[in-house]
Order: structure tokens, then sequence, then C-alpha cells
């Protein structure tokens, strides 16, 4: 697979930037459901680290992902500051913690840059691109490689 | 709407009317001789024949047909609904469900079986006494209106007052049938071809036709959207006018149609038949009023009548030479004319029956969730206005109270629109009890109670399974051979009872048989043998009569094609628990067993024991519990290197730390701090499962965690509770399973495996 900027559609779409820690990531704004503040999740046995628990979302059982833990990243504590990103992948529902959501950037395909080569192989696999702006460097996630559909089917 | 929609709600129909058969068969069976039930079957198996020909299911359709017949003679009083003429109709109406699976799912059904009971109804319809080796050579024409009975079956004939034709068709190798076919306008209007039907009647015998263009107007007159040919055809054929009329079935409503025996008075009660279809005359001054007739083609069947009326107004303005004006009083008048019969029409069909919809089980499923979210968003308002208010007197709270109230009452009856009658499956029952004591050679009766007790759709479909296990169980072995029956000085028939019942909100099924009774000593021999007990043990009566539930316990004695796979009540117990339900049985040597299932209504809430592990709170299905006790230090003792029994009552049952398994916790919890829940376990055997302590009981709505995660091991499903946060609802197999050392697998979700 290339790592190199997978094939876009032209014209300009809108992410929505957040951030984790001191680094800047951005997905797809049609992937995101709604965003709502941290709510005490209940834990679930043998899952992996970070998957933080289920939560109720309107009578979903949702589950939240600690997305620095599943970058690779320190594992977060969450604060009644951190915030769940509701996101659509595929059929399913996932909640997101991240520290904080804080753009809704407006963006072409020219402003994608290609995932750098000297990159980690987490980040690598499922950053789709980089972003410049203003001075600041947001990673674009693919979330759909983040939680592929299939390992459910095969447990 | 598409074909293969039309069908379903088709194959769907025909379900409804093999119940109301069976049930009508039955209730003959019974002794019950009222006109209506034997109408009612015969409807039943009339509408299936109709709506198969539609679709050309052939076979369906000429079974049904021969099916029709015989009850049609039952109807009209030549066939009295004896005992062994019941016995042929309910093994035809076995073979006529088979044959409506067949056509809907493909497959096959056993043709030797079907024709044998095609002879057997023919017989049946030729008035024969029914005996199994009476295999008459019946010609063709028994598929129409049957001949009159010979004097040997011992009724008085009848005359026949529906196909009234019987006595010529006996007697002539083809009749010859004048049918005059005089086609309304709406026919076209409806998609029908003349050309179509009367292809179609040529296959049904030889014919002549003769056109008659006589009504056909000058060109510049004519209305492109009438219709002004009548066909006078001659039908030769062996097949009878029931042959002929299918032919126009769906064609009647919309042109007149006529059909009589050449050479042969026609019978009076035939023209009356006929009435609702008044001929109208087509002649030129008509063709006017016709021509609008054709226009109006919302007209209903139902008001012919008024419309041939209106059209005789109609025509008689046309004359005058108003034409058009005519044409517009006349719609406006059979408007109101046709509103007026549907109006009749539809308010005797709401005194008939109750009305119902088809609602797709989806949006019910939709409407239940919501309503699940209602009562959760109810109770947690209630929780933090309680919380928030001292006073606890305020308008809020009896607004809230009255809330409650309400939202209960929508979750009743948003619950009861998923509750079915258990009637379909008790129904199935009666067919497998024929049959196995066919099999087996013994005479049984089922009688059935409380079929109209409703439960939750899901477990009326998951009933079925070891209901049928369980009635094979009771016939095969249960119930003795007749031979026994006398000797032991009973009635030589067998009687199985099949209950329903609510029972504090629960539903109780009870299956009871009179047969001889668990034979205790050689369940317990049997036990023995397979290592099931200790040859020594010492076992009450009950827990010698449990010992049947057990895997791999079979006490007939050969394996037969019924039951006796040693597959059976395991697999009963097995799938009843699946349910949240519980089974038990009590017998009486000579008296025969009674079979007790209590399950719950709905499988969309549970009653669960609240408790707290390792600060998490998790809900324990309240079925599984047997019992919940505080150990006492005393009572724990260690076993081997990680194990530790508790004994309750002199037997020592394994503790089983539930934090541990469920990885909630890593060192072993002090068992003297918790509570310890005597549970009951797939493949019996009880295990105590320690957890912190008990929160309370309550019944609980539950959620897929499957949806949005993945399976959990361990972990059945999820829930919501009152204060809004999810609880995870205990798997307790699969807990008690890995305390046996079949480890949980852990099942990476969201894994980091890219």
């Amino acid at each position: 697979m290339s790592y190199a900027v997978k094939n876009l559609t032209q014209g300009s779409r809108e992410l929505i930037a957040f951030r984790i820690g001191d680094q800047e990531f951005c997905v797809n704004i049609m992937s995101v459901r709604e965003i709502r503040g941290w709510t005490p999740a209940t834990a679930l046995p043998h899952a992996p680290p970070f998957v933080m628990g289920v939560i109720n979302l309107r009578g979903v059982v949702l589950p939240i992902v600690d997305l620095s833990g599943r970058l690779g990243m320190k594992a977060a504590e969450p604060t009644a500051r951190h915030v769940i990103i509701v996101t659509q992948v595929k059929s399913r529902v996932v909640g997101l913690l991240v520290d904080a959501v804080s753009d809704i950037l407006t963006v072409t395909d020219d402003n994608i840059q290609p995932t750098p080569e000297i990159s980690s192989d987490i980040e690598r696999q499922y950053a789709r691109g980089i972003l410049a702006m203003e001075g600041r460097m947001i990673c674009l996630l693919e979330l759909e490689s983040l939680f592929p559909e299939t390992e459910s089917e095969a447990a | 709407m598409d074909m293969n929609e039309i069908k379903e709600i088709f194959f769907q129909e025909c379900e409804e009317q093999l119940a109301e058969l069976e049930s009508g068969l039955l209730k003959l069976n019974d002794g019950d001789r009222d006109p209506e039930t034997v109408n009612a079957v015969f409807r039943a198996v009339h509408s299936i024949k109709g709506g198969a020909g539609a679709f050309g299911l052939d076979d369906l359709v000429s079974f049904a047909h021969v099916f029709e017949t015989t009850l049609d003679c039952v109807r009209s009083n030549k066939l009295e609904p004896n005992q062994d003429v019941l016995k042929v109709m309910l093994k035809s109406a076995d073979v006529l469900a088979d044959l409506t699976n067949a056509a809907r799912d493909g497959g096959s059904v056993d043709d030797s079986r079907s024709r044998a009971l095609v002879k057997e109804l023919e017989a049946l319809a030729n008035g024969e006494v029914p005996a199994p080796s009476a295999t008459v050579e019946v010609p063709a024409a028994a598929t129409a209106a049957a001949p009159a009975p010979t004097d040997e079956s011992g009724f008085a004939p009848i005359p026949f007052s529906f196909d009234g034709f019987d006595d010529e068709e006996e007697a002539i190798e083809g009749t010859v049938y004048d049918v005059t076919f005089n086609p309304r306008p709406e026919l076209f209007a409806k998609g029908n071809e003349a050309t179509l039907l009367l292809r179609d009647l040529s296959r049904v015998g030889e014919m002549s036709i003769h056109c008659d263009t006589d009504a056909l107007p000058s060109l510049d007159q004519i209305d492109p959207e009438g219709a002004y040919f009548r066909w006078k055809i001659a039908v030769k054929t062996t097949k009878g006018e029931d042959a002929i009329r299918s032919v126009f079935e769906f064609a009647e409503w919309d042109c007149d149609l006529e059909i009589k025996v050449q050479e042969a008075a026609t019978d009076a009660a035939e023209r009356a038949e006929e009435l609702p279809m008044i001929p109208v005359p087509f002649d030129l001054s008509m063709l006017d009023g016709a021509g609008s007739e054709g226009d109006a083609d919302g007209e209903e069947a139902g008001a012919a009548a008024n419309a041939t009326a209106t059209t005789a107004v109609a025509a008689a303005e046309a004359v005058s030479g108003i034409a058009k004006l005519a044409g517009a009083a006349s719609r406006g008048d059979k408007k109101d004319a046709g509103a007026a019969a549907t109006a009749a029409a539809q308010a005797t069909a709401a005194a008939g029956a109750a009305p119902t919809i088809r609602v797709d089980l989806d949006r019910v499923d939709r409407l239940i969730n919501l309503v699940g979210e209602l009562v959760i968003n109810q109770a947690m308002l209630s929780q933090s206005v309680i919380e928030n208010d001292a006073n606890g007197t305020s308008s809020i709270n009896m607004g809230l109270e009255e809330l409650q109230q309400l939202t209960r009452e929508i979750q009743d009856s948003v619950m009861a629109i998923r509750a079915q009658p258990v009637k379909p499956v008790f129904q199935r029952m009666s067919r497998i009890v024929r049959e196995v004591a066919d099999m087996t050679g013994k005479s049984i009766r089922l009688i059935t109670e409380g079929e109209n007790t409703e439960v939750d759709k899901t477990v009326i479909d998951k009933l079925a399974e070891p209901l049928t296990h369980m009635i094979r169980n009771a016939v095969d072995h249960g119930v003795e051979t007749p031979e026994k029956r006398v000797a032991a000085g009973k009635n030589p028939e067998g009687t199985v009872r099949l209950t329903a019942k609510h029972r504090s909100g629960r539903i109780l099924i009870e299956l009871a048989d009179d047969g001889a009774g668990i034979n205790r000593e050689r369940v317990k021999q049997k036990a023995i043998d397979n290592d099931l007990i200790a040859a020594d043990a010492n076992l009450t009566d009950e827990e010698i009569d449990n010992l049947i539930f057990l895997p791999g316990f079979s006490t007939a004695d050969k394996i037969s094609d019924i039951s006796g796979r040693g597959v059976g009540m395991d697999v009963v117990k097995r799938s009843i628990q699946a349910l949240g339900g519980r089974i038990s049985i009590s017998s009486r040597p000579g008296h025969g067993s009674v079979f007790t299932m209590s399950l719950p209504l709905t499988l969309a809430v549970l009653d669960g024991m609240v408790v707290t592990v390792a600060g998490q709170t998790l809900v324990v299905p309240l079925t599984a519990i047997v019992e919940t006790l505080q150990p006492e230090a005393s009572a724990i003792h260690s076993f081997g290197a990680s194990h530790r029994l508790i004994s309750i009552r002199n037997s020592f049952c394994p503790l089983v730390d539930v934090g541990r398994i469920l990885n909630f916790r890593t060192t072993q919890a002090n068992p003297v701090e918790g509570v310890a829940l005597l549970v009951e376990s797939e493949g019996g055997g009880q295990r105590a499962l320690m957890v912190d302590a008990i929160q309370g009981q309550r019944q609980v709505v539950i959620k897929s965690l499957e949806a949005n995660y993945t399976h959990v091991a361990g972990i059945a499903a999820a829930t919501i509770l009152g204060d809004g946060r999810v609880a995870l609802i205990l798997d307790v197999d699969a807990v008690v399973g890995a305390s046996r050392g079949q480890s949980l697998k852990p099942e990476m979700s969201l894994a980091a495996t890219g």
C-alpha cells in the first residue's frame, strides 16, 4: 500500500481539528455525528487498554476509545474538560476521547501533503496526510483504518 | 409493489388460512357440527386454492381442489364428518401445509403421500367409507363436483345446491357447455384481455367460438375504450363447470358470464347465483352510457348492480341526444351510489372482525426501543429532581409521578404489540402428535388449553423447537401402547395435555401426559451406567426425575427415528434457559408426567439482580440464580493451588470470583466480605458466584453491545440503569465455563492490528 496521499476527490472539504496533548489531528466532518462532554464510562472486561468502556448515548451503548492511547501515545486521564467526538465509522458509532476540539477547517486537496517517510509505523498506517495551517501542523486521520470493521466479525 | 411482495403476502395469508383450517378441523373432530365451522374450513382451502392459482402453483392448486371437493361434500351434508373422515382431512391439511411451504421455500414434498391422500379424498368424495385399502381409480371427472354417493355409504343422497350439475356430469364423458362471455369496459380497463381468457378456455376442452359483433357501431361512433364484442363459446370438456369458471376467476366481476349445459335444463339455483351480475344488454342506444361507465374505472365491483341502474338512466338520456350531459350526470350518480355501496361494505366488514394491520416487525422494535429510552429518561429525571428538591412536595413531584404512570402504561401497551397468542405453536404440536402417534401405532389425543395466552413473538418463535422435542418424547416414551394401556385398565387412547397460562408476570406452559410416568428404577440405573451419578448415590424421587435433563441421557431401549438419540431433554432445558426460563418435571408412576416451563413474557426486558463487583455495577439474570447467601469463614475451604470451595448444607460447591474472571481485579476477593450467588449453569451443577454486594433487584431493558462494539466474553448484553449509566449483564454460563478452565477468550476489538 502506498503511504502517499490516497486519491482524494477534487474540491474543498471540511475537517474537524482537535488536540491530543500538544499535537493536532483532524478528521472528515462528514463522519462526525456529534461532540459531547466526557461522562464516566462503564469499563468492559478483557478490553484493550485504549477502550475506556461504554457510555449511554441516548439509549445507544457507545464504546469510547482513548484516541491518544490508540495512536500509541500516552494514555489519557479523562477529566471534565475532555471531549468525546461521536463518529460514524462504517456501520458503527464510536466515541473518540480527545483533549479538545480546536477548529473547523475548509481545505482543498492541494493543502494536504503526503505523510513524510520518516513517520513511525502507527502514524503511517492511520495518517492520510498532513496539513499546514498558519504555521501549525495538523495530521489527517483515516478512521476506517483505525477501526477496521472486519475484526469484530472475525472475533 | 412487485410480484414477490404480493407472493409474500399470499404466503402469510396462507399461514393464517392453514391455521384456521386446522383449528376448524380439530373442532369438527371434537364433535362440533356447526355449519359455520364447516364453512370456515371450506373457505380456508378455497382461498389457498384461489391464491395459488394466481401464482401458477399447480401442485398446490390441484391438491387443494381435491380437498375442497371433499369438503364440499361435508358442507352439503353428503359426507358425515366422522373420526375416520377427519383423520384423512387432518392429514390432508398437513400435506397442504407442506405443499405451501414447498412452494415458498422450494424443496419437494413426498409425492406418494400426497397422491395417496388425493385418492383417499376422492374416495370420500365418492361417498365411500374410508378404508386404507380402498384405492379407487377415479376418473378425471372426480376433480369436478362429486357424483352422487352410492348406497353402501349409508348416507342418504341430498340434492346438491352449489355445483348443480353433478348428475349430468356423471353420465357424460365430456359435457358440452354453452358459455356466453360478454365483457364490460372495466374488464379492459383493468388490463385483462379477452384473447388470453379465450386461450385459457381452449385448454379446458374442445371449443368452438362465435364472436357476436352486432353491437359494434360505425367507426365515427366508436368509443375507443368501450367494449362491443361478445362471444358465444361451446366447450366440450370433462372437467366440469368449475374449470370453466376458474378461467374467468379474475374477470368475473367485469363481464357477464353465463355457463349453461347444452341440451339440459339450467338449474334455477344456478341462475340465482349469478344474479349480482345482471347482464346489461348491449344495444346501440346504450353505447354512450356504457362508454362513460368505462371512464369511471374506479367503480367498485360491489356497486355493479347500482351501476346497471344508472347506466339505464344514462342510456335513456343518451337517446334524447344529450350525450355529453348524460355522461356527466351518470358519472355523478354513480359516484354517489358507489360510495354508498363501499361504505355499506366497510360497515359489514367492521362488524365481522376486529380490523388488523400488518406492521413490519422492525418498526415495532424501534418503537419498543424508544419507549425503553423514555422509561430510562423518566427515571433519570425523577432521580435528579429528588436530589435537587429538598421539600419533596412541589408540583413538579406530582407531575413526575403522573409521568411515571404514563410511561409505564405506554411501555405495557407497546410490549403488548409484540405479544402474540401461542396458538400457532400449539397447532403445530397437534400435527406432531398425529405424526408420531401414527409412527408408533399409538392412539393419542392432544388437548390444548389457553391457546390465546399471549407472549412476545420472539419467545413464541423459540418455543416451537423445545416443545416439539418434548411432545415427541411424551408420545414416544410417555404414553404406552394401546395394549399396555388396556392391560393397565386405562383408556386405550392416550391423552397429552398442553396448557398455557399467565402466572405472576411469566407464562407457564404445562405438558402433561397420562402415560406410565418415569420409571425411576430404570432412570437411575441408566444414569449409573452412563457414569452420570455414583452407583451408591442416594437420590430423592425428584432428583431422579431431574436426571433426564442431564446431557447424554436416553432411556429408550432402542433408538428410534422419533426420539431417543440422547440429545433430547438437556437440549430442551438449555433452550428454555436461553430464553430466560426454567423447566421442571413431576411424575407419578402409572399416572403420567407433567413438564412445567416458566418463561418470561418478553425478551426485551429481563429481571436481574444488580450487584457490585470490584467497583463495577453488573446485572445477573434472576432466572440463573438459585439462592444467595452470605458466606461464613468456616464454610470456605481452599482446594488446590487457587480453587476454593464453599460448603452449603454439607455439599461442596466451587467458588467463582466474578471480578477475577472478568479481569476487574487481579487479586482474589475475600469471600467473607462479599455475597455468594448460587447459580445453576448449563450442564447442571451449581457454582457460587462471588460478588461484592447486592444493590437490588430490577427489571432492565436489554441493549446490544455488539451493535457498536463486539461480543465480550462473559457478558451477555448491556443495559442502562436509572442513573443513566451503562451496566453490563453477566453471561452466567460463560463465567461458569471460564471457572472450569475454559478460558474466556480475550476478544480484541478496535485493536491495533491495522
